[in-house]
């Protein structure tokens, strides 16, 4: 049914952009000089068809739900377990219910059988006037030769304003929530505990309530949500991910853009994108399977005791994973490094190699520098290859070889199978959210600062 | 006149150039004397930058390109196999059409040569060829106090006279100068040609250009070029006053190009 109404607005708009711009063709018969193009008068007609219409339906397909629930249990106020009730009477309306079927769910269900009805209609109905007043209005103003042009660009402005609105209240209330969250969790725990404790096992944590930990639990508790070693093991595995990842990926961007020919580039630059492009999960099993397990064995063969699980086979995988990001766009900067600024080396005796150290990576600096701290963030955010590959126990150590944890592991760890969200393990996951969000945007802050510097001194 | 002042520093015999498929240079036979500025003009398009370009062998940079033929500078051929470009282009320095200093201070801009080049053993020396080149390029006087400056706050005249010393600072024989005033403003061409005009002394200058005036004004040699072909050669005075070919008397009176 709802299918079948959007698509009768979408046909209606788009029937009514040639019937606007014929009408308008009719104007300029009549000797009339328009005030636009034909073709805006057919989009303007269109806009009106359409946009209050697909609005008020999407509002009521996004409200009925919650309103018919509320009509329903209204009826029924003896009911204890409301939403339990309610959602019986749904499967026993569409016939898959397998419980014990009640007076109560038969009465109710034929309540919404009812109330579905008169919301179709009354949904049909209420689009349907919503159409004709809207393409009323709209050809009314057509037939006064209005001002379609600008009317569509103020009507396109408002729906381009709506969509950056749209994100930009999507990252508030993201911002919003993890902030809440995590306040919840600091109201138990120290906040200074959870930033500076070296000891992360929140599974002690295992209350149910937050407001029934007694001091007793509170004060063993306390000291169960250090972040340190989380962050610690996030930032080793970062370090050993970029120590792969500068490099090979700096130097493959140099390759591609001084010394491959177009041929070769033309070729290589998409399959060293294609590394980008392998899901994060593969990169995990390949690193938890292949070559954490040859960690372990060239490290026994050697004598050393290797966890399988380590930090350095997490790091190396994600290092690789991340080639593409650094060579992909520091080749695309040092493209950009004016060819001017070459010759001018070349032609004062300078080499390649010389002129690439001295001049063209120095002019691409800032990109490059930007292109490396994408990259690190993208380390520090990434979380498939660490769950799999780099363990779950929080070691503060430094030994690559053995294993640790990060902070995305543990969000996921906290967070995977049922879950009570008033519990101080399941705000922990905020907390840490919010904690890795500060970070990030700590770095993105020192990043474009440093950019923004060398900016200033060479261009 | 002095004696060396007819003596040839530069001799293309022969010399074809190529971008793929496509012809640029047909033939061009050029003498370039020392110690002379040699002007060269032509319509644009017509391969007077591509022959300079031959002179310090920057045409390499480009994949497609192709020389043939032969281009001895002081009567050694520089499109041997075994010749070094990095002492070729030590010897002939270029300053390119558009002012392209590095992003670098303007004493680093100046540096960079003699540091390749290992001219200099300490900082004194540096300190030393940086302040002889700026002063032969004039500018010495309007950047002495501001030399940690990044070189692309200067404005466009001084860049292009910041990229002449930067050219000057390894101690080159042949100056090759490719449009350099085409971006500047007509007091700052007029420094430049000032310039050029104190430069011939001891340095051998080569100049594109796409202005009738300036040849007219710095050079004493003029070579008119037209399709890839040398169309005309003489000294500035007889081209602009009493060309040879009818095609060169067009050109200068602006009936086409």
């Amino acid at each position: 049914m709802n299918s079948l109404i959007a698509g009768v607005i979408l046909i209606l708009c788009l029937s009514s952009y040639f019937f606007g711009r014929s009408e308008a063709r009719k104007l300029v018969t009549q000797n009339i000089k328009l005030k636009a193009l034909p073709a805006y008068y057919g989009y303007y007609l269109s806009l009106w068809c359409g946009l209050p219409a697909l609005i008020i339906f999407g509002c009521w397909s996004l409200f009925e739900p919650t309103i018919i629930k509320v009509l329903i249990l209204n009826n029924f106020p003896q009911i204890e377990s409301k939403d339990l009730f309610y959602e019986q009477t749904l499967s026993f309306f569409n016939g898959n219910f397998s419980g014990e079927i009640t007076n109560e769910i038969k009465a109710a269900s034929i309540k919404y059988s009812s109330i579905n009805v008169i919301a179709q209609n009354s949904k049909i109905v209420i689009i349907a006037a919503a159409l004709i007043s809207s393409l009323t209005f709209a050809y009314r103003k057509i037939q006064n030769n209005n001002k379609a042009r600008d009317d569509v660009e103020i009507i396109l402005k408002v729906l381009l304003f709506t969509s950056s609105l749209v994100a930009i209240l999507t990252t508030v209330g993201i911002i919003v929530s993890l902030l809440f969250e995590s306040l919840k969790f600091f109201s138990t725990i120290n906040i200074f505990e959870f930033i500076f404790g070296t000891s992360w096992s929140p599974q002690r944590a295992f209350v149910r309530d937050a407001s029934a930990i007694t001091p007793e639990e509170l004060l063993e508790l306390q000291d169960a949500f250090g972040s340190v070693p989380l962050f610690a093991g996030t930032a080793f595995i970062a370090l050993i991910a970029m120590c792969v990842a500068v490099p090979i990926g700096l130097f493959s961007g140099i390759y591609l853009a001084e010394y491959a020919s177009t041929k070769v580039r033309k070729y290589s630059k998409p399959i060293i994108e294609i590394l980008a492009g392998i899901p994060t999960v593969v990169y995990g099993f390949f690193a938890a399977l292949t070559v954490g397990p040859f960690f372990r064995t060239l490290g026994e063969s050697l004598g050393l005791t290797v966890s399988s699980e380590s930090a350095l086979a997490a790091g190396l995988i994600m290092g690789v994973m991340i080639i593409p990001y650094i060579s992909s766009l520091s080749d695309d900067v040092i493209n950009s490094v004016p060819q001017s600024l070459r010759e001018g080396s070349y032609a004062i005796g300078a080499t390649k190699s010389e002129t690439i150290k001295k001049v063209v990576i120095p002019a691409a600096l800032p990109g490059i520098i930007g292109s490396i701290l994408l990259a690190v963030s993208r380390a520090i955010g990434e979380t498939m290859i660490v769950v799999m590959a780099a363990g779950l126990a929080a070691n503060l150590t430094i030994n690559p070889l053995e294993s640790t944890t990060t902070i995305t592991t543990q969000i996921v760890m906290i967070l995977v199978g049922d879950q009570e969200f008033d519990s101080p393990k399941t705000q922990a996951a905020f907390a840490l959210g919010l904690t890795l969000f500060i970070a990030t945007l700590i770095l993105n802050y020192i990043a474009l600062r440093v950019v923004k510097k060398y900016r200033e001194k060479y261009d | 006149m002095e004696l060396n002042n007819s003596k040839i520093k530069i001799k293309a015999k022969n010399l074809n150039v190529f971008y793929g498929k496509k012809q640029a240079l047909f033939d061009i036979n050029l003498d370039i004397n020392q110690k002379e500025v040699t002007a060269l003009i032509g319509p644009s398009g017509c391969g007077k930058s591509t022959f300079i370009r031959c002179i310090n062998r920057m045409n390499d940079v480009i994949d497609i390109c192709k020389v043939e033929g032969s281009v001895e500078i002081d009567g050694a051929e520089i499109n041997e196999k075994n010749v070094d470009v990095v002492t070729l282009r030590e010897k002939v320095g270029m300053v390119f059409q558009k002012p392209n200093p590095f992003p670098k201070s303007i004493y680093d801009n100046i540096a960079y040569g003699p540091i390749i080049h290992g001219a200099a053993e300490n900082k004194d020396q540096m300190d030393n060829i940086v302040e002889t080149s700026l002063k032969k390029a004039a500018l010495w006087d309007e950047v002495k106090d501001r030399l940690n400056e990044p070189g692309t706050s200067l404005s466009g005249g001084q860049q292009q006279r910041l990229c002449i010393a930067r050219a000057l600072s390894v101690n080159p024989e042949v100056i090759l100068m490719d449009e350099p005033c085409s971006a500047l403003d007509p007091i700052a061409t007029a420094k430049i040609e000032e310039l050029i005009d104190d430069l011939k002394k001891s340095y051998t200058i080569v100049i594109v250009t796409h202005s009738m005036a300036q040849a007219v004004r710095v050079s004493q040699k003029t070579g008119f070029f037209h399709l890839g072909k040398i169309i005309e050669v003489d000294s500035t005075e007889k081209i602009f006053k009493n060309p040879a070919n009818k095609m060169t008397q067009d050109y200068i009176t602006g009936r086409f190009g």
